[in-house]
């Protein structure tokens, strides 16, 4: 009865286009159609946050959300952030702090992470907290993720400092 | 899931005329139908998307506060000047929740422990759709039951804002919806207390509060009334009396906390 619906995005940068039926949600598109499997199906009920990734900005759970939806979005998924060769701060500070355990919810946990950072940059554990509440994790108790994503958020926030006191030097001389 | 049609019109209009099609319905930030279509609660032919229509989104004006329909939760919070009602949206679900879900999704849907319905009901907001203007006390019907028709479009809200006004939610944590939530709203005309997550006709005012806090708007105002049981909801997470309970306590805290 219905049509395939003709759909363009980008995730993690890379252009994809592709013909999809509109039922079709974006996590089977990002992990059966285009084999990014970084984000996972934990519940599919829109509660655990496993599927977290980042469309147009905004952290969004992608088995709550069609692909049609997603129409000309930019997508990034945990392997946008990071690499293996050169890990994000905070996949650095959950391996350091012992942020996982099995490491299912993680993906989607770093994903929902680094957008909180990036909207607070130096969250209170309360704001951790409240900020990560759509992210579930069955193993660690929160208490080492909240840890990890403290210590990224400083990690970040002292290279930041660092390279803008730099800026600062060369402000000083150009006005000297 | 079933399949549908996906409908994404370019105007209102559009997308009334869309909603004609026999058993279509209209998809805001589909937080709630979403998850029902997966359950097949929902099996639409068609999804018509509000949620691209420029003419539907944003926040405006300052007294009062206009809303369109398919604003995120998230832009809400963000951008609302009536602090009480940003609050409110900026403690809906979870982040993601507040990314996609809509302020006209949620007022349609009108789940009977939403936070929205108690923030329209005791603002005495005025909820205007593609056909007309439908104020706050007539637009809540019951449990999942309002005042639109077939079809119609929340277009916009508008909220006039109170002196004072807060918004306080006991949160149930596994649905991040309210076990009870009490928005207090108080005017120069008087005092307006909506309650969601009680009673098993959805939000409702509590008109002995308001009585009450109209003549002295404290929380000592509130120690002589109490709360009947009859027809509150009761559930796992909370019995009748327990909500019951939490009504005055919850109404007790957001007087508090407005000042």
């Amino acid at each position: 009865m219905s049509k395939k619906t003709h759909i363009t995005l980008k995730v993690n940068g890379k252009s994809e286009e592709f013909l999809a039926e509109p039922r079709e949600l974006l996590i089977y598109t990002l992990r059966e159609r285009l084999n990014i499997t970084g984000p996972h199906i934990g519940c599919e009920t829109s509660h655990c946050g496993a599927c977290t990734v980042t469309v147009d900005g905004k952290s969004v759970k992608s088995c709550t959300m069609f692909a049609v939806q997603a129409e000309g979005a930019e997508i990034t998924t945990i392997e946008g952030i990071g690499t293996p060769d050169s890990l994000h701060p905070l996949q650095e500070a959950f391996k350091e702090h012992h942020g996982l355990q099995c490491g299912y919810c993680t993906p989607g946990m770093i994903t929902r992470a680094a957008k909180l950072l990036e909207e607070n940059p130096a969250p209170s554990e309360e704001e951790i907290r409240f900020g990560m509440a759509g992210n579930i994790c069955r193993c660690t108790g929160y208490q080492n993720i909240v840890k990890s994503i403290q210590a990224a958020a400083a990690e970040m926030n002292s290279s930041q400092s660092s390279s803008s006191e730099a800026v600062g030097h060369k402000t000083t001389e150009a006005a000297e | 899931m079933h399949n549908f049609d996906f409908v994404k019109p370019g105007s209102v209009a559009e997308a009334a005329e869309a909603l004609k099609a026999e058993d279509a319905m209209a998809l805001g930030g589909g937080q709630t139908l979403i998850p029902t279509m997966k359950a097949r609660l929902n099996a639409p032919s068609a999804l018509v998307s509000l949620s691209g229509m420029a003419e539907m989104v944003g926040v405006s004006g300052s007294d009062p506060v206009v809303i369109g329909g398919a604003t995120t939760h998230g832009q809400v919070a963000a951008e609302a000047g009536y602090p009480a009602l940003a609050a409110l949206a900026g403690q809906i679900g979870d982040p993601a929740v507040r990314s996609r879900g809509t302020i006209g999704g949620s007022l349609a849907n009108n789940d009977p422990a939403a936070c929205y319905p108690a923030a329209a009901l005791a603002s005495g907001a005025v909820i205007k759709t593609d056909r007309r203007e439908i104020v706050a006390d007539d637009f809540f019907v019951g449990m999942f039951e309002t005042a639109l028709e077939e079809g119609e479009i929340i277009t916009s809200v508008s909220f006039p804002v109170p002196a004072k006004a807060n918004y306080q939610k006991f949160l149930q944590p596994a649905s991040r919806f309210a076990l009870v939530g009490v928005f207090v709203a108080q005017f120069d005309s008087g005092v307006r207390v909506a309650v969601t997550g009680a009673s098993e006709e959805g939000v409702h005012r509590w008109s002995a509060a308001e009585e009450a806090l109209s003549a002295n708007f404290s929380a000592e105002a509130l120690e002589g009334l109490s709360v009947a049981s009859d027809g509150l909801m009761s559930d796992l997470h909370g019995s009748a009396e327990y909500r019951a309970h939490l009504v005055k306590v919850m109404t007790g805290r957001a007087v508090r906390a407005a000042g």
